[in-house]
């Protein structure tokens, strides 16, 4: 007991420094991510819930690939792709030499597309939660389609949207552990490193349960504060 | 010219002219989208033509088939063996039984908290680190082969989330069911069987079908503890012939096998919910 304490401690022999900066990446990585999946997320869901035909099919098409593919799949095809594509393009460009792609850029690309499709399901059925009244109130009084989006719609969007976006977040917070395979030193590949060259594999892998467990835990109260924040900006019913 | 007037000819009808479609700027912007999507696709068609290896084909696509054959099986075994696990803790669960409820909740909340791919590293290499224990109790045989350990990490990762389907499905069940069935004198099991489950199923039916869906995307995760799945086979073929198309072949099965999953399960829910169509 106190030899695992040793070793997960800072001192030394023990990895808590490594694992440390391990949850540093993956909460980086998260956080990062999430911005460009909610981004991406909106835009799809208002493509799937546009008038125009051709922009549906487009949207729609792009949830469909990318919620069909395994994540782990996904994270291949674009880091491998990705790096294929990069070194074509450099080779056009006269650049015969390799060309790495960082696998944190290609990890928050893969994590935000696929968040994203996600995020634009829950948008798509929040959106219809919003009754035509509240665009048509907006246009009323002379604000035009942007500022209606943003003034009136968002606001309300969002807080009808919390409970489904938190719940993607803590699995986005789980997929994080996928940038593993791909060498991002995030929890599991320094608690992987830790299990290999102590051999106390169940104690490391343990622990890396266990931070995931506690980020998620902390990511509730957090989603709580920010769904008891918005419930309060509403108005009264 | 007159009678014209009061009955019309089907020649006769003028149908208004559709009213025209301006290319607005969604419409363009919709247009180019669908064009970048299909120059895609048909960039993809073109690449995997260019691409066509007659002797890469014929050298892993018997190793793809078998890939595929080991991720349905995989699957198909923990999703029933999470079934059966599912239903003790979700009974657990719905207890009234404070240290029973508690310990199903914690098993429900460990096992949706962490990730499947910590949860497979723990159960395989953590437990293969207890060799000499497991080798005593005799159970070193199950715990070296990662496929019995990958079973039994997604086995029991699937009875958490099939837990709380079917908990969740049970309570949408309006109490009055029960106390009607109380009322003519109905056991609670026969109840439970003849009456509340019908019902649950048709509210979980669409969970069940997303979790095998996700099952099968997360099953891919096995290849990082070497069980050659369909994802194994790929790794194994790009290792060796850094080939994009062997990944781009995976990408096409498991969109078609998600897919066809997808539309079975729209098909089904039409069919059991006939009688609710009003």
């Amino acid at each position: 007991m106190e030899g695992s304490i040793a070793l997960l401690g800072f001192g030394e022999g023990g990895w808590g420094l490594s694992i440390a900066s391990g949850i540093l990446v993956t909460v980086t990585l998260a956080l990062a991510t999430l911005p460009l999946g909610l981004a991406i997320g909106f835009f799809v869901a208002l493509g799937k819930q546009s008038e125009e035909p051709s922009v549906k099919l487009a949207a729609n098409m792009y949830t469909t690939i990318f919620r069909g593919l395994p994540e782990l799949l996904t994270l291949f095809l674009v880091y491998y792709g990705g790096q294929i594509g990069v070194q074509k393009i450099g080779q056009l460009l006269g650049y015969t030499g390799a060309i790495e792609i960082n696998s944190f850029i290609a990890g928050m690309f893969a994590l935000g597309t696929v968040f994203s499709s996600y995020a634009s399901e829950v948008f798509l059925s929040a959106f219809r939660v919003i009754p035509k009244g509240q665009y048509e109130g907006g246009y009323a009084i002379g604000l035009s389609y942007g500022q209606t989006m943003r003034k009136i719609i968002l606001p309300q969007l969002i807080r009808i949207a919390l409970p489904g976006l938190g719940n993607l977040w803590l699995i986005l917070l789980k997929d994080t552990a996928l940038v593993s395979a791909i060498g991002l030193a995030d929890i599991l590949r320094q608690t992987a490193v830790a299990a290999r060259v102590t051999k106390q594999a169940f104690l490391f892998y343990g622990t890396a349960c266990l931070i995931f467990l506690i980020l998620g835990i902390l990511s509730s109260f957090v989603i709580n504060g920010i769904d008891r924040w918005a419930a309060k900006s509403g108005a009264k019913r | 010219m007159t009678d014209n007037a009061i009955a019309p000819s089907a020649a006769a009808v003028r149908r208004p002219p559709s009213p025209p479609k301006p290319w607005t700027k969604t419409r363009i912007i919709g247009h180019v989208l669908v064009g970048l999507w299909t120059a895609l696709i048909v960039g993809l068609i073109y690449f995997l033509f260019v691409a066509w290896d007659r002797e890469l084909i014929d050298k892993y696509a018997p190793t793809y088939l078998s890939g595929l054959w080991t991720t349905i099986t995989l699957v198909l075994a923990s999703v029933i063996i999470g079934a059966v696990l599912s239903v003790p803790i979700a009974l657990g669960r719905m207890s009234k039984n404070r240290v029973i409820s508690s310990i199903a909740y914690f098993y429900v909340y460990f096992f949706r908290g962490t990730p499947l791919i910590a949860q497979v590293f723990l159960i395989y290499y953590g437990l293969g680190s207890f060799s000499k224990e497991l080798q005593a109790i005799g159970l070193w045989g199950f715990f070296r082969e990662a496929w019995y350990c990958a079973l039994l990490s997604f086995a029991l990762n699937t009875a958490a989330y099939q837990a709380e389907i079917l908990r969740g499905a049970v309570r949408s069940v309006a109490p009055g069911q029960w106390e009607g069935a109380a009322s003519l004198g109905i056991s609670k099991f026969v109840t439970f069987r003849k009456v509340i489950l019908p019902q649950a199923l048709i509210v979980a039916l669409r969970p069940y079908g997303n979790e095998l869906i996700l099952m099968i995307k997360g099953s891919a995760i096995v290849a990082l503890i070497s069980v050659y799945d369909l994802m194994g086979y790929t790794k194994l073929a790009y290792s060796r012939t850094f080939d994009f198309q062997t990944y781009l072949w995976t990408a096409i099965i498991y969109l078609l096998l998600v897919e066809a999953l997808r539309h079975l399960w729209d098909w089904m829910e039409r069919r059991i919910t006939r009688h609710l169509t009003r």
